[in-house]
């Protein structure tokens, strides 16, 4: 099942682009990636993460030329706009106190660190929390199709950052040392970005989804794609002999459980009613859902928020400020929550209409 | 008589919670759902068949009509 081959091939070129240059059980993360691309950009300070990562251009014009390509390309928006930028905002500001996105977790776990099964633990509570909201009517609301320009501006964006790449043009913000140093060579990282953003558009991968489906559903379709990557991930750490048990002293990691926990029940329930996590959101707002784009901006904003007020964690913890930020954003997502569920449910619930 | 849920301009999961939520109530019939992505088709396609509903799919301009029947 291509769902399946999406999660082991993302596993398989995550080894390889460690290997060729990325921090360690960093091969993809789109929260760090978005995170060192808002510093590039100059929207944060932070001079350790700061490089225009060619995987997440890669994953939005590989995702926006299969779409094209299938015909599924479609310009739509107006779904909560603001409120989808403010639970990635939040959401973003959850994953660097844990320091990874959903795929990063399991990447984190596949080379032995204990850590990452603590915030995997937070992410499935934070999806539990989601559902809990679905179920109770929760809805950001339809999106309505657009004019097909409005989709074209992300994926040109991307395209045009990655022609000034590729072109070597000094414009962007480059760290010289820390994670934002180290990374794979230019073509590589683009290419591995375009495989994923490709396979990631045939088959709706997700990381959030998996677990989401699982608990409300019962299908495992795309928990699939979730453990292929695991497993993939973990046989090429245990082959290369990058697989180091335990807690302590894990790269880019810290051991504050209470906050890996936390951060990721933050993340989970954000996500969780976004819709999909952050690479479902890449690749859907390659493929034309602007209300995606947004939310993709608002884990940008987030990110430059999280390094200018110091709220992001480091291999040394969690900054105070981070542990307040993480429960200022789980009253924000709660309330969201219940509010939207709130509004739904008094204006008559799920939308059938019946004809004779 | 056929019911109708239109889950038009919802991303997932709320086209496959709404289309369960209905069939969840029906012991068979007809019911069609009304989606106008290419994941929602899907996820509502599998929903249906592994509940063991028959799923008839077909395209009406940028929407995809789901007949689904037991």
């Amino acid at each position: 099942m291509i769902v399946g081959i999406t999660g082991g091939t993302i596993g398989l070129l995550a080894i390889l682009l460690v290997k060729y240059g990325n921090p360690p059980n960093m091969g993809y993360c789109i929260a760090c990636f978005l995170r060192d691309i808002s510093g590039a950009l100059g929207f944060h300070k932070a001079a350790p993460v700061q490089y225009v990562r060619p995987e997440i251009l890669g994953m939005v014009i590989g995702a926006f030329g299969a779409a094209l390509l299938t015909k599924e390309y479609k310009a739509v928006g107006g779904s909560s706009p603001l409120l989808r930028f403010f639970l990635a905002f939040v959401g973003m500001v959850g994953m660097l106190v844990f320091l990874g996105c959903p795929v990063r977790a399991v990447l984190r776990l596949a080379g032995g660190d204990l850590n990452a099964i603590i915030g995997i633990a937070g992410l499935i509570v934070g999806v539990g929390i989601g559902i809990y909201f679905l179920n109770k009517g929760f809805s950001l609301g339809r999106a309505v199709p657009q004019n097909n320009i409005n989709g074209y501006v992300f994926p040109t964006a991307a395209a045009v950052i990655t022609v000034l790449v590729l072109l070597g043009a000094s414009v962007f913000y480059v760290s010289e040392k820390g994670p934002g140093s180290m990374h794979a060579p230019v073509i590589i990282a683009l290419a591995a970005g375009i495989i994923v953003g490709v396979l990631a558009q045939r088959s709706r991968f997700c990381m959030i989804g998996g677990i989401r489906d699982f608990i409300l559903f019962k299908d495992i379709h795309l928990l699939i794609g979730f453990f292929a990557l695991l497993i993939v991930t973990l046989a090429g750490n245990l082959t290369v002999g990058s697989f180091s048990l335990g807690f302590n002293g894990q790269p880019v990691a810290h051991a504050d459980g209470l906050w890996n926990f936390m951060g990721m029940v933050l993340a989970g329930t954000s996500v969780t009613l976004l819709g999909g996590c952050p690479l479902r959101q890449l690749i859907a707002a390659g493929e034309g859902n602007t209300d995606c784009v947004i939310a993709v901006l608002g884990f940008i904003a987030g990110a430059a928020f999280a390094h200018n007020f110091g709220t992001a964690a480091s291999p040394k913890g969690v900054p105070v400020a981070g542990q307040w930020a993480t429960v200022i954003g789980l009253v924000f997502v709660l309330a969201v929550g219940f509010l939207g569920a709130r509004q739904v449910v008094t204006s008559g619930g799920v939308n059938i209409e019946q004809s004779s | 008589m056929s019911k109708v849920v239109d889950a038009r301009g919802l991303l997932c999961p709320e086209p496959v919670l709404r289309t369960k939520k209905q069939i969840d109530k029906m012991s068979g019939g007809l019911l069609e759902v009304l989606v106008d992505n290419p994941a929602a088709r899907e996820n509502v396609t599998r929903l249906c068949e592994n509940k063991g509903w028959k799923v008839d799919v077909s395209e009406q301009g940028a929407d995809y009509v789901l007949k689904i029947s037991k």
